[in-house]
């Protein structure tokens, strides 16, 4: 597995990371507060996972006044995302049904 | 201008049954929601439907489709967009001795699309409930 993907596998293994992520990619950008209100743990744990996030390319940041916002950067889920492989595997059991409905079918 | 380069999927597969039965479970409603989706199809050429699927976060599982070709027993054809892209999905019916050689190409994946922000939005949905195995693999 080329190492981009797998930096992004590891840093999405972990539950409370994953719910961060999939956060900030549903309701866009936040702040570290607002992170932590809905997270469960502390804030320096969610600092803590932020950081990976950051590590592994999957969340951005910039500083406004005193806060830090912090989003999603879906795009770097790039290597993780083949296409061709999904619709390969999804035609193939398409057309595996197609055989099973012409069996019950009426000639 | 050259046209960005694209790739497709192509599948072919042979069925023990005449083109007219495969034609019919290529077009008729009913049939199409028992091996595809739901759907609102007519074979009319330039007819818009729908394809519709279970919703799943981020995505409401419809699929906007437009008739390209309706060629009875032939060749079907329509658009495929979803999230913003457009792919173009053609069923080639050839008779057999045995029944019918079916060729599938789903044509038009752009290298930049599927690096796109909303095809990652799509594909990581699938790729998190198999996480934890990968995961475990890696070590």
């Amino acid at each position: 597995m080329p190492n981009a993907a797998s930096s992004v596998f590891r840093a999405l293994a972990d539950p409370t990371r994953r719910a961060i992520f999939e956060r900030l990619s549903r309701d866009g950008e936040q702040t570290v507060h607002v992170l932590t209100r809905h997270s469960g743990v502390s804030q320096p744990m969610v600092s803590k996972h932020l950081s990976a996030l950051k590590r592994a390319r999957l969340v951005g940041h910039r500083r406004r006044g005193r806060e830090t916002h912090y989003r999603a950067r879906p795009q770097a889920l790039a290597p993780l995302v083949d296409w061709i492989n999904h619709y390969s595997a999804f035609w193939q059991n398409k057309l595996d049904q197609l055989e099973d409905l012409l069996e019950r079918m009426e000639p | 201008m050259t046209e960005p380069a694209t790739r497709s999927v192509i599948i072919e597969k042979e069925y023990a049954h005449p083109p007219e039965k495969v034609w019919r479970a290529l077009t008729e409603r009913s049939l199409i929601e028992q091996w595809l989706m739901k759907n609102d199809f007519q074979p009319l050429v330039g007819h818009e439907f729908r394809l519709r699927s279970e919703p799943v976060p981020n995505w409401d599982g419809v699929i906007e489709c437009r008739v390209l070709a309706a060629e009875p027993c032939k060749t079907l054809s329509y658009t495929w967009g979803t999230l913003g892209t457009g792919t173009v999905v053609t069923f080639t019916l050839t008779p057999t001795a045995a029944g019918t050689h079916l060729r599938m190409e789903h044509s038009g994946f752009r290298e930049d699309q599927e690096k796109n922000y909303k095809g990652a939005k799509y594909g990581w949905q699938s790729f998190l409930g198999k996480l934890e195995g990968v995961v475990a693999g890696l070590e």
